[in-house]
Protein backbone atom coordinates (compact mmCIF):
# COMPACT_ATOMS: atom_id res chain seq x y z
CA UNK A 1 0.00 0.00 0.00
CA UNK A 2 1.34 3.30 -1.03
CA UNK A 3 0.05 6.89 0.37
CA UNK A 4 1.24 10.00 -0.58
CA UNK A 5 -0.04 12.60 2.01
CA UNK A 6 -0.23 16.25 0.82
CA UNK A 7 0.74 18.96 3.18
CA UNK A 8 0.55 22.95 3.87
CA UNK A 9 2.77 24.73 5.30
CA UNK A 10 0.50 27.29 7.21
CA UNK A 11 0.59 29.54 10.27
CA UNK A 12 0.14 28.87 13.44
CA UNK A 13 -3.73 29.03 14.43
CA UNK A 14 -3.29 31.47 17.08
CA UNK A 15 -1.04 33.65 14.84
CA UNK A 16 -2.02 37.37 14.57
CA UNK A 17 -2.71 37.94 11.15
CA UNK A 18 -0.99 41.20 9.45
CA UNK A 19 -0.11 42.38 6.03
CA UNK A 20 3.07 43.88 4.70
CA UNK A 21 2.61 47.63 3.73
CA UNK A 22 1.28 47.88 0.54
CA UNK A 23 -0.82 44.54 1.55
CA UNK A 24 0.54 42.75 -1.24
CA UNK A 25 1.83 40.22 0.94
CA UNK A 26 1.11 38.38 4.28
CA UNK A 27 3.87 39.75 7.07
CA UNK A 28 5.74 36.34 8.39
CA UNK A 29 7.18 38.61 10.58
CA UNK A 30 7.04 37.08 13.72
CA UNK A 31 4.83 33.77 12.98
CA UNK A 32 5.01 30.16 13.86
CA UNK A 33 4.47 27.92 10.82
CA UNK A 34 2.78 24.41 11.23
CA UNK A 35 1.85 21.37 9.25
CA UNK A 36 -1.70 22.36 8.31
CA UNK A 37 -3.96 20.91 11.14
CA UNK A 38 -6.88 19.41 8.81
CA UNK A 39 -3.94 17.83 7.13
CA UNK A 40 -2.33 16.43 10.45
CA UNK A 41 -5.70 14.13 10.39
CA UNK A 42 -4.67 12.86 7.01
CA UNK A 43 -1.07 11.99 8.22
CA UNK A 44 -1.78 10.29 11.13
CA UNK A 45 -4.42 8.36 9.35
CA UNK A 46 -2.41 6.85 6.39
CA UNK A 47 0.14 6.43 9.04
CA UNK A 48 -2.30 4.04 11.14
CA UNK A 49 -3.00 2.57 8.21
CA UNK A 50 0.65 1.40 7.20
CA UNK A 51 1.09 0.39 10.79
CA UNK A 52 -1.70 -2.01 10.29
CA UNK A 53 -1.05 -3.13 6.60
CA UNK A 54 2.24 -2.67 6.02
CA UNK A 55 3.28 -0.17 3.09
CA UNK A 56 4.57 3.32 2.97
CA UNK A 57 3.46 6.72 3.57
CA UNK A 58 5.16 9.67 1.65
CA UNK A 59 4.62 13.13 2.42
CA UNK A 60 4.50 16.03 -0.34
CA UNK A 61 4.43 19.62 0.13
CA UNK A 62 4.69 22.20 -2.52
CA UNK A 63 6.61 25.39 -1.21
CA UNK A 64 9.70 27.13 -0.76
CA UNK A 65 12.43 26.01 1.81
CA UNK A 66 11.49 27.17 4.95
CA UNK A 67 8.63 24.70 5.00
CA UNK A 68 11.08 22.29 5.60
CA UNK A 69 10.68 21.91 9.69
CA UNK A 70 7.58 21.16 8.91
CA UNK A 71 8.20 18.65 6.28
CA UNK A 72 11.04 16.73 9.04
CA UNK A 73 7.94 17.08 11.40
CA UNK A 74 5.54 14.80 9.18
CA UNK A 75 8.68 12.54 8.93
CA UNK A 76 9.38 12.24 12.60
CA UNK A 77 5.65 11.67 13.35
CA UNK A 78 5.99 8.46 10.84
CA UNK A 79 5.72 9.11 7.24
CA UNK A 80 8.80 7.41 5.76
CA UNK A 81 9.98 9.78 3.50
CA UNK A 82 9.26 13.44 1.47
CA UNK A 83 8.90 15.50 -1.49
CA UNK A 84 9.00 18.97 -1.73
CA UNK A 85 8.37 20.38 -5.08
CA UNK A 86 10.39 23.54 -5.06
CA UNK A 87 7.79 26.53 -5.73
CA UNK A 88 5.71 29.11 -4.25
CA UNK A 89 2.46 27.55 -4.10
CA UNK A 90 0.83 30.09 -6.59
CA UNK A 91 -2.78 28.90 -6.57
CA UNK A 92 -4.67 25.59 -5.90
CA UNK A 93 -4.51 24.85 -9.35
CA UNK A 94 -1.31 25.36 -9.80
CA UNK A 95 -0.94 23.38 -6.50
CA UNK A 96 -3.14 20.46 -7.80
CA UNK A 97 -1.27 20.00 -11.03
CA UNK A 98 2.26 19.74 -9.29
CA UNK A 99 0.02 16.95 -6.69
CA UNK A 100 -1.45 15.36 -9.68
CA UNK A 101 2.21 15.22 -12.00
CA UNK A 102 4.13 13.88 -8.76
CA UNK A 103 1.39 10.84 -8.32
CA UNK A 104 1.38 9.71 -11.86
CA UNK A 105 4.84 9.29 -11.65
CA UNK A 106 4.68 7.25 -8.42
CA UNK A 107 1.24 5.51 -8.74
CA UNK A 108 0.31 5.82 -5.16
CA UNK A 109 -2.59 3.90 -4.03
CA UNK A 110 -4.60 6.11 -1.65
CA UNK A 111 -4.03 10.53 -2.06
CA UNK A 112 -5.06 12.16 1.65
CA UNK A 113 -5.03 15.65 1.99
CA UNK A 114 -6.85 17.72 4.63
CA UNK A 115 -10.18 19.05 3.48
CA UNK A 116 -8.65 22.55 3.22
CA UNK A 117 -5.77 25.41 4.40
CA UNK A 118 -6.30 27.43 7.35
CA UNK A 119 -4.81 30.51 5.64
CA UNK A 120 -6.28 30.07 1.89
CA UNK A 121 -9.58 28.46 3.06
CA UNK A 122 -9.65 27.00 -0.38
CA UNK A 123 -11.34 23.55 -0.02
CA UNK A 124 -10.68 22.70 -4.09
CA UNK A 125 -6.84 21.20 -3.94
CA UNK A 126 -8.57 17.85 -3.62
CA UNK A 127 -10.98 17.43 -6.18
CA UNK A 128 -8.64 19.15 -8.39
CA UNK A 129 -6.18 16.01 -8.10
CA UNK A 130 -8.84 13.66 -8.62
CA UNK A 131 -10.11 14.78 -11.88
CA UNK A 132 -6.92 15.66 -12.97
CA UNK A 133 -5.98 12.06 -12.26
CA UNK A 134 -9.51 10.70 -13.32
CA UNK A 135 -9.95 8.82 -9.88
CA UNK A 136 -12.22 9.11 -7.66
CA UNK A 137 -12.33 12.06 -4.88
CA UNK A 138 -14.04 11.33 -1.17
CA UNK A 139 -14.11 14.87 0.44
CA UNK A 140 -14.71 15.88 3.20
CA UNK A 141 -14.21 12.57 5.25
CA UNK A 142 -13.76 12.39 8.77
CA UNK A 143 -14.03 7.72 8.19
CA UNK A 144 -11.40 6.08 6.38
CA UNK A 145 -11.17 1.96 6.59
CA UNK A 146 -9.45 -0.21 3.87
CA UNK A 147 -12.50 -3.32 3.28
CA UNK A 148 -9.51 -5.19 1.32
CA UNK A 149 -6.42 -4.86 -0.88
CA UNK A 150 -8.77 -2.91 -3.48
CA UNK A 151 -11.85 -1.01 -1.51
CA UNK A 152 -12.11 1.78 0.77
CA UNK A 153 -15.08 2.56 2.88
CA UNK A 154 -15.22 6.58 3.86
CA UNK A 155 -17.28 8.63 5.77
CA UNK A 156 -18.26 11.65 4.37
CA UNK A 157 -19.89 14.67 5.84
CA UNK A 158 -22.74 16.25 4.06
CA UNK A 159 -24.96 18.66 5.29
CA UNK A 160 -27.36 17.46 7.93
CA UNK A 161 -25.75 14.28 8.00
CA UNK A 162 -23.56 12.07 6.18
CA UNK A 163 -23.15 9.43 3.42
CA UNK A 164 -21.02 6.30 3.28
CA UNK A 165 -19.25 5.54 0.00
CA UNK A 166 -16.96 2.72 -1.25
CA UNK A 167 -14.58 3.04 -3.42
CA UNK A 168 -12.20 1.46 -5.50
CA UNK A 169 -8.39 2.38 -5.32
CA UNK A 170 -6.67 4.59 -6.11
CA UNK A 171 -8.72 7.52 -5.00
CA UNK A 172 -8.23 11.14 -4.11
CA UNK A 173 -9.53 11.76 -0.34
CA UNK A 174 -9.64 14.68 2.12
CA UNK A 175 -9.61 14.77 5.98
CA UNK A 176 -11.45 16.58 8.86
CA UNK A 177 -11.84 15.73 12.57
CA UNK A 178 -12.34 12.89 14.15
CA UNK A 179 -10.38 11.06 11.40
CA UNK A 180 -7.71 10.26 13.93
CA UNK A 181 -5.87 11.28 16.41
CA UNK A 182 -2.93 13.84 15.65
CA UNK A 183 0.24 12.73 17.43
CA UNK A 184 3.05 14.46 18.74
CA UNK A 185 6.71 13.37 17.22
CA UNK A 186 8.45 11.14 19.73
CA UNK A 187 12.43 11.63 20.40
CA UNK A 188 13.23 8.77 18.38
CA UNK A 189 10.69 9.89 15.52
CA UNK A 190 12.67 13.28 15.73
CA UNK A 191 16.21 11.51 15.41
CA UNK A 192 14.67 9.17 12.58
CA UNK A 193 13.49 12.13 10.61
CA UNK A 194 16.66 13.47 9.99
CA UNK A 195 18.16 10.55 8.03
CA UNK A 196 14.93 10.14 6.02
CA UNK A 197 15.32 10.73 2.41
CA UNK A 198 13.70 14.02 1.84
CA UNK A 199 13.73 14.75 -2.14
CA UNK A 200 13.45 18.43 -3.72
CA UNK A 201 12.10 18.29 -7.59
CA UNK A 202 11.45 21.38 -9.64
CA UNK A 203 7.29 21.97 -10.20
CA UNK A 204 6.41 21.22 -13.70
CA UNK A 205 5.32 23.96 -16.32
CA UNK A 206 1.56 24.79 -15.05
CA UNK A 207 -0.06 28.35 -15.23
CA UNK A 208 -1.53 29.69 -11.94
CA UNK A 209 -5.24 31.10 -13.13
CA UNK A 210 -5.89 33.46 -10.13
CA UNK A 211 -3.60 36.20 -8.60
CA UNK A 212 -3.88 38.18 -5.30
CA UNK A 213 -4.23 41.90 -6.15
CA UNK A 214 -4.28 42.76 -2.32
CA UNK A 215 -5.25 41.57 1.57
CA UNK A 216 -7.59 43.41 3.87
CA UNK A 217 -8.85 42.71 7.25
CA UNK A 218 -12.40 42.77 8.68
CA UNK A 219 -13.48 46.21 9.49
CA UNK A 220 -13.41 46.31 13.57
CA UNK A 221 -16.77 46.04 15.26
CA UNK A 222 -18.19 49.28 16.78
CA UNK A 223 -17.47 47.93 20.82
CA UNK A 224 -20.08 45.55 22.49
CA UNK A 225 -23.09 46.88 24.29
CA UNK A 226 -23.19 45.32 28.13
CA UNK A 227 -26.73 44.21 29.63
CA UNK A 228 -27.58 43.86 32.87
CA UNK A 229 -28.17 40.22 33.76
CA UNK A 230 -31.20 41.11 36.07
CA UNK A 231 -32.55 42.88 32.94
CA UNK A 232 -31.57 40.14 30.25
CA UNK A 233 -34.41 39.94 28.61
CA UNK A 234 -33.79 43.71 27.39
CA UNK A 235 -31.75 42.02 25.17
CA UNK A 236 -34.25 39.88 23.24
CA UNK A 237 -35.66 43.76 22.65
CA UNK A 238 -32.28 45.17 21.42
CA UNK A 239 -31.98 42.35 19.07
CA UNK A 240 -35.65 43.28 17.09
CA UNK A 241 -35.85 46.74 17.68
CA UNK A 242 -31.95 48.05 17.05
CA UNK A 243 -30.32 44.95 15.67
CA UNK A 244 -33.23 43.89 13.82
CA UNK A 245 -32.43 40.49 13.61
CA UNK A 246 -35.29 38.64 15.27
CA UNK B 1 -23.08 34.84 -23.47
CA UNK B 2 -24.58 34.00 -20.16
CA UNK B 3 -24.00 33.63 -16.59
CA UNK B 4 -25.13 30.26 -14.94
CA UNK B 5 -26.27 29.66 -11.43
CA UNK B 6 -26.25 26.32 -9.62
CA UNK B 7 -29.42 26.50 -7.63
CA UNK B 8 -29.53 23.22 -4.91
CA UNK B 9 -32.98 22.25 -3.89
CA UNK B 10 -33.56 21.09 -0.29
CA UNK B 11 -36.79 19.00 0.30
CA UNK B 12 -38.16 20.86 -3.04
CA UNK B 13 -37.92 23.90 -2.16
CA UNK B 14 -34.16 25.92 -2.70
CA UNK B 15 -31.65 26.84 -0.11
CA UNK B 16 -31.41 30.14 0.62
CA UNK B 17 -27.52 30.11 0.10
CA UNK B 18 -28.61 28.97 -3.16
CA UNK B 19 -31.39 32.25 -3.97
CA UNK B 20 -28.32 34.73 -2.55
CA UNK B 21 -26.27 32.69 -5.83
CA UNK B 22 -29.21 33.19 -8.16
CA UNK B 23 -29.06 36.93 -6.74
CA UNK B 24 -25.54 37.12 -7.22
CA UNK B 25 -25.41 35.79 -10.56
CA UNK B 26 -28.25 37.75 -12.07
CA UNK B 27 -26.70 40.82 -10.49
CA UNK B 28 -23.46 39.87 -12.67
CA UNK B 29 -25.26 39.42 -15.71
CA UNK B 30 -26.42 42.68 -15.70
CA UNK B 31 -23.46 44.17 -14.98
CA UNK B 32 -21.94 41.97 -18.53
CA UNK B 33 -24.77 42.47 -20.58
CA UNK B 34 -25.35 39.28 -20.50
CA UNK B 35 -27.95 36.90 -19.63
CA UNK B 36 -28.96 34.91 -16.23
CA UNK B 37 -29.88 31.14 -16.60
CA UNK B 38 -30.13 28.86 -13.71
CA UNK B 39 -29.10 24.92 -13.64
CA UNK B 40 -30.50 22.71 -10.81
CA UNK B 41 -30.59 19.19 -10.55
CA UNK B 42 -32.93 16.54 -8.81
CA UNK B 43 -34.96 16.97 -5.52
CA UNK B 44 -36.27 20.55 -6.43
CA UNK B 45 -40.08 21.30 -7.50
CA UNK B 46 -40.71 23.38 -10.76
CA UNK B 47 -42.97 25.95 -9.16
CA UNK B 48 -40.26 26.96 -7.15
CA UNK B 49 -38.02 27.05 -9.77
CA UNK B 50 -40.25 29.13 -11.49
CA UNK B 51 -40.02 31.74 -8.29
CA UNK B 52 -36.24 32.02 -9.38
CA UNK B 53 -37.81 34.70 -11.38
CA UNK B 54 -37.49 36.73 -8.55
CA UNK B 55 -33.90 37.01 -8.36
CA UNK B 56 -33.57 37.99 -11.38
CA UNK B 57 -32.91 34.48 -13.36
CA UNK B 58 -34.81 34.02 -16.65
CA UNK B 59 -34.78 30.65 -17.77
CA UNK B 60 -33.70 27.38 -15.16
CA UNK B 61 -32.47 24.50 -16.93
CA UNK B 62 -34.08 21.26 -14.75
CA UNK B 63 -32.91 17.77 -14.93
CA UNK B 64 -35.06 15.68 -13.09
CA UNK B 65 -33.40 12.84 -13.41
CA UNK B 66 -34.39 10.52 -10.75
CA UNK B 67 -30.79 9.08 -10.25
CA UNK B 68 -29.81 12.38 -9.24
CA UNK B 69 -31.91 12.94 -6.16
CA UNK B 70 -29.22 12.60 -4.05
CA UNK B 71 -25.60 14.11 -5.16
CA UNK B 72 -23.59 12.62 -7.32
CA UNK B 73 -20.31 14.85 -7.85
CA UNK B 74 -18.90 13.59 -11.33
CA UNK B 75 -22.81 13.17 -12.96
CA UNK B 76 -23.55 16.53 -11.55
CA UNK B 77 -20.29 18.37 -13.05
CA UNK B 78 -21.82 16.34 -15.87
CA UNK B 79 -24.81 18.17 -16.34
CA UNK B 80 -23.35 21.47 -15.56
CA UNK B 81 -20.76 21.13 -17.53
CA UNK B 82 -23.87 20.22 -20.22
CA UNK B 83 -25.25 23.43 -19.38
CA UNK B 84 -22.49 25.46 -19.50
CA UNK B 85 -21.80 25.09 -22.80
CA UNK B 86 -25.29 24.80 -24.37
CA UNK B 87 -25.41 28.35 -22.83
CA UNK B 88 -21.87 29.54 -23.72
CA UNK B 89 -21.40 30.54 -20.01
CA UNK B 90 -18.64 32.30 -19.15
CA UNK B 91 -19.30 32.99 -15.53
CA UNK B 92 -20.28 29.78 -13.29
CA UNK B 93 -22.13 30.93 -9.66
CA UNK B 94 -22.70 28.44 -6.95
CA UNK B 95 -22.90 28.67 -3.27
CA UNK B 96 -20.01 27.73 -1.02
CA UNK B 97 -21.63 24.56 0.09
CA UNK B 98 -19.45 21.50 -0.03
CA UNK B 99 -21.96 20.62 -3.02
CA UNK B 100 -21.18 23.89 -4.90
CA UNK B 101 -17.21 24.30 -4.07
CA UNK B 102 -16.60 20.33 -4.63
CA UNK B 103 -18.64 20.86 -8.22
CA UNK B 104 -17.08 24.29 -8.90
CA UNK B 105 -13.42 22.73 -8.40
CA UNK B 106 -14.35 19.72 -10.78
CA UNK B 107 -15.32 21.99 -13.14
CA UNK B 108 -12.43 24.38 -13.09
CA UNK B 109 -10.40 21.42 -14.17
CA UNK B 110 -12.88 20.59 -16.77
CA UNK B 111 -13.95 23.86 -18.44
CA UNK B 112 -10.02 25.44 -18.23
CA UNK B 113 -11.45 27.82 -15.98
CA UNK B 114 -10.44 30.26 -12.82
CA UNK B 115 -12.32 29.04 -8.99
CA UNK B 116 -12.78 31.49 -6.10
CA UNK B 117 -14.20 29.87 -3.47
CA UNK B 118 -15.39 31.74 -0.13
CA UNK B 119 -16.54 34.86 -2.22
CA UNK B 120 -17.78 37.86 -0.57
CA UNK B 121 -18.41 40.83 -3.13
CA UNK B 122 -20.19 40.96 -6.60
CA UNK B 123 -16.94 41.04 -9.22
CA UNK B 124 -15.13 44.57 -9.99
CA UNK B 125 -14.55 44.64 -13.96
CA UNK B 126 -12.34 47.55 -14.34
CA UNK B 127 -9.91 47.82 -17.19
CA UNK B 128 -10.92 44.35 -18.52
CA UNK B 129 -10.13 42.17 -15.37
CA UNK B 130 -12.45 40.41 -13.18
CA UNK B 131 -12.06 40.42 -9.47
CA UNK B 132 -13.37 39.32 -6.63
CA UNK B 133 -13.16 39.64 -2.85
CA UNK B 134 -12.71 36.18 -0.81
CA UNK B 135 -12.52 35.31 3.03
CA UNK B 136 -9.13 34.16 3.70
CA UNK B 137 -7.28 32.87 6.82
CA UNK B 138 -10.08 31.30 8.43
CA UNK B 139 -12.44 34.64 8.19
CA UNK B 140 -10.22 36.91 9.35
CA UNK B 141 -8.90 38.68 6.46
CA UNK B 142 -9.81 39.08 2.99
CA UNK B 143 -8.25 39.14 -0.50
CA UNK B 144 -8.77 40.36 -3.45
CA UNK B 145 -8.35 37.88 -6.22
CA UNK B 146 -8.43 38.22 -9.85
CA UNK B 147 -9.42 35.58 -12.23
CA UNK B 148 -7.82 35.44 -15.27
CA UNK B 149 -9.01 32.43 -17.56
CA UNK B 150 -11.60 32.96 -20.09
CA UNK B 151 -14.08 31.25 -17.92
CA UNK B 152 -14.65 31.89 -13.77
CA UNK B 153 -16.43 30.37 -11.16
CA UNK B 154 -17.25 31.43 -8.31
CA UNK B 155 -18.68 30.40 -5.16
CA UNK B 156 -20.44 32.50 -2.86
CA UNK B 157 -19.39 32.40 1.05
CA UNK B 158 -23.38 32.57 2.75
CA UNK B 159 -25.24 35.59 4.17
CA UNK B 160 -22.23 37.93 2.02
CA UNK B 161 -25.42 38.81 -0.30
CA UNK B 162 -28.48 39.81 -0.06
CA UNK B 163 -31.21 37.86 -1.97
CA UNK B 164 -32.86 39.80 -4.54
CA UNK B 165 -36.94 39.59 -4.52
CA UNK B 166 -38.29 40.90 -7.39
CA UNK B 167 -42.15 39.78 -6.57
CA UNK B 168 -44.12 38.41 -9.74
CA UNK B 169 -41.30 37.48 -12.12
CA UNK B 170 -40.97 34.06 -13.10
CA UNK B 171 -38.66 32.18 -14.80
CA UNK B 172 -39.44 29.57 -17.77
CA UNK B 173 -38.28 26.03 -16.77
CA UNK B 174 -37.04 23.69 -19.48
CA UNK B 175 -36.23 20.10 -18.78
CA UNK B 176 -32.66 19.15 -19.69
CA UNK B 177 -30.44 16.37 -19.72
CA UNK B 178 -27.11 15.12 -20.68
CA UNK B 179 -25.74 11.80 -21.06
CA UNK B 180 -24.14 10.25 -18.53
CA UNK B 181 -21.75 7.15 -18.37
CA UNK B 182 -21.80 4.45 -15.74
CA UNK B 183 -18.55 6.11 -14.18
CA UNK B 184 -20.39 9.12 -13.37
CA UNK B 185 -21.74 6.85 -10.75
CA UNK B 186 -18.58 5.32 -9.42
CA UNK B 187 -18.87 7.64 -6.53
CA UNK B 188 -22.44 7.34 -5.32
CA UNK B 189 -23.21 6.88 -2.20
CA UNK B 190 -23.98 3.37 -0.59
CA UNK B 191 -25.81 4.91 2.60
CA UNK B 192 -27.21 8.25 3.54
CA UNK B 193 -27.69 8.72 7.22
CA UNK B 194 -29.49 12.20 7.95
CA UNK B 195 -29.30 13.16 11.60
CA UNK B 196 -32.59 14.89 12.92
CA UNK B 197 -31.62 18.72 13.71
CA UNK B 198 -34.18 20.39 16.39
CA UNK B 199 -36.55 21.90 14.29
CA UNK B 200 -34.97 20.70 10.78
CA UNK B 201 -32.75 23.94 10.57
CA UNK B 202 -29.34 23.20 9.00
CA UNK B 203 -26.76 24.96 10.54
CA UNK B 204 -24.82 25.97 7.60
CA UNK B 205 -28.00 27.32 5.98
CA UNK B 206 -29.29 28.82 9.12
CA UNK B 207 -30.03 32.35 9.94
CA UNK B 208 -29.68 32.13 13.37
CA UNK B 209 -27.46 29.88 15.77
CA UNK B 210 -27.69 29.15 19.34
CA UNK B 211 -23.83 27.69 20.53
CA UNK B 212 -22.57 26.24 23.61
CA UNK B 213 -19.84 25.70 25.38
CA UNK B 214 -17.85 24.11 28.48
CA UNK B 215 -19.30 26.81 30.54
CA UNK B 216 -22.47 24.96 30.43
CA UNK B 217 -21.48 22.03 32.77
CA UNK B 218 -22.61 18.94 30.64
CA UNK B 219 -25.12 17.70 27.78
CA UNK B 220 -28.07 17.28 30.87
CA UNK B 221 -28.03 20.98 30.51
CA UNK B 222 -28.43 21.61 26.95
CA UNK B 223 -31.89 22.32 27.19
CA UNK B 224 -31.10 25.45 27.36
CA UNK B 225 -29.42 26.00 24.15
CA UNK B 226 -32.46 24.07 22.53
CA UNK B 227 -34.97 25.69 24.19
CA UNK B 228 -33.87 29.21 23.03
CA UNK B 229 -32.92 27.88 19.65
CA UNK B 230 -36.55 26.70 19.65
CA UNK B 231 -37.65 30.64 20.68
CA UNK B 232 -35.95 32.24 18.32
CA UNK B 233 -36.04 29.88 15.56
CA UNK B 234 -32.56 28.87 15.26
CA UNK B 235 -30.30 25.89 14.78
CA UNK B 236 -27.99 24.55 17.45
CA UNK B 237 -24.19 24.74 18.04
CA UNK B 238 -21.21 24.02 19.85
CA UNK B 239 -17.62 24.52 20.66
CA UNK B 240 -14.91 22.21 19.94
CA UNK B 241 -14.08 21.04 23.69
CA UNK B 242 -18.08 20.26 24.07
CA UNK B 243 -17.91 17.61 20.31
CA UNK B 244 -14.13 16.48 21.63
CA UNK B 245 -16.01 15.75 24.91
CA UNK B 246 -19.05 13.86 22.75
CA UNK B 247 -22.04 16.36 24.87
CA UNK B 248 -22.49 17.01 21.16
CA UNK B 249 -22.45 15.48 17.75
CA UNK B 250 -19.80 16.69 15.62
CA UNK B 251 -21.31 18.24 12.96
CA UNK B 252 -22.46 20.87 15.57
CA UNK B 253 -18.75 21.87 15.92
CA UNK B 254 -18.45 25.45 14.67
CA UNK B 255 -14.54 26.97 14.59
CA UNK B 256 -11.25 26.81 12.88
CA UNK B 257 -11.41 22.90 12.83
CA UNK B 258 -15.19 22.65 13.01
CA UNK B 259 -17.81 23.90 10.37
CA UNK B 260 -17.29 27.81 9.29
CA UNK B 261 -21.12 30.02 9.40
CA UNK B 262 -21.89 33.55 8.62
CA UNK B 263 -25.66 33.83 10.43
CA UNK B 264 -27.30 36.88 11.17
CA UNK B 265 -27.07 36.09 14.53
CA UNK B 266 -25.33 34.07 16.52
CA UNK B 267 -25.50 33.65 20.71
CA UNK B 268 -22.93 31.98 22.17
CA UNK B 269 -23.25 30.74 26.07
CA UNK B 270 -20.30 29.94 28.09
CA UNK B 271 -17.65 30.57 25.18
CA UNK B 272 -14.58 31.97 26.14
CA UNK B 273 -14.12 32.88 22.57
CA UNK B 274 -10.48 31.22 21.46
CA UNK B 275 -9.04 32.53 18.48
CA UNK B 276 -9.72 29.29 16.65
CA UNK B 277 -13.41 29.61 17.54
CA UNK B 278 -13.59 33.28 16.52
CA UNK B 279 -12.51 31.83 12.92
CA UNK B 280 -15.73 29.90 12.77
CA UNK B 281 -18.18 32.58 13.67
CA UNK B 282 -16.53 35.60 13.05
CA UNK B 283 -18.76 36.46 9.53
CA UNK B 284 -21.75 36.32 11.51
CA UNK B 285 -23.69 39.73 11.67
CA UNK B 286 -24.53 40.22 15.12
CA UNK B 287 -22.95 38.44 17.72
CA UNK B 288 -24.15 38.03 21.53
CA UNK B 289 -21.73 36.58 24.15
CA UNK B 290 -23.15 35.39 27.45
CA UNK B 291 -20.20 34.42 29.88
CA UNK B 292 -19.82 34.57 33.75
CA UNK B 293 -16.38 35.49 33.38
CA UNK B 294 -16.24 39.72 32.50
CA UNK B 295 -12.84 38.83 31.28
CA UNK B 296 -13.73 36.49 28.33
CA UNK B 297 -11.88 37.23 25.09
CA UNK B 298 -15.32 36.49 23.04
CA UNK B 299 -16.99 40.13 24.69
CA UNK B 300 -14.23 41.85 22.23
CA UNK B 301 -15.72 40.14 19.26
CA UNK B 302 -19.13 40.44 20.68
CA UNK B 303 -22.24 43.42 19.51
CA UNK B 304 -24.07 42.75 22.59
CA UNK B 305 -23.14 40.85 25.91
CA UNK B 306 -24.15 40.00 28.72
CA UNK B 307 -21.91 39.06 32.39
CA UNK B 308 -23.76 36.39 34.08
CA UNK B 309 -24.54 32.92 34.95
CA UNK B 310 -25.90 31.04 31.98
CA UNK B 311 -28.78 28.75 34.43
CA UNK B 312 -30.31 32.64 35.25
CA UNK B 313 -30.01 34.51 32.57
CA UNK B 314 -31.01 32.05 29.95
CA UNK B 315 -34.58 31.06 30.98
CA UNK B 316 -35.07 35.13 30.88
CA UNK B 317 -33.88 35.29 27.46
CA UNK B 318 -35.89 32.10 26.61
CA UNK B 319 -39.18 33.85 28.40
CA UNK B 320 -38.54 37.01 26.73
CA UNK B 321 -38.02 35.38 23.33
CA UNK B 322 -41.55 33.33 23.64
CA UNK B 323 -43.25 36.58 24.93
CA UNK B 324 -42.51 38.53 21.22
CA UNK B 325 -44.86 38.73 18.69
CA UNK B 326 -44.28 36.28 15.58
Amino acid sequence: MKILVCISNVPDTTAKINFTADNKSFDKNGVQYVINPWDEYALTRAIELKEAKGGTVTVLNVGEADTEPNIRKALAIGADDAIRVNAYPKDSFFVAQQIAAIAKENSYDIILMGKESIDYNGFQVHNMVGELLGIPSVTPAFKLDLLDDTTARLEREIEGGKEIVEVKLPFVASAQQPMSEPRIPNMRGIMTARTKPLKVVEPVGAEAKTSIAAYSKPEKKGGVKMIDPENAGELITLLRNEAKVL
Amino acid sequence: MSVLVFVEGLNGEIKNSSLEAASYGSQVATALGATATAVAIGDVNEAALARLGEQGISKVLFDADARLKQFVADAYVAVIAAAAQKENAKVLVFSNTGIGATVGSKLAVRLNGSLATNVTTLPKTEGGTFTVTRSVFSGKAFADVELTADVKIIAVKKNAIDISRNSGNTATVENFSASLADADFAVAPKETVMQDSEGGILLPEAERVVSGGRGLKGPENWHLVEDLAKAIGAATACSKPVSDQDWRPHHEHVGQTGITISPNLYIAIGISGAIQHLAGVNSSKVIVVINKDPEAPFFKAADYGIVGDAFEVVPKLIEAAKALDK
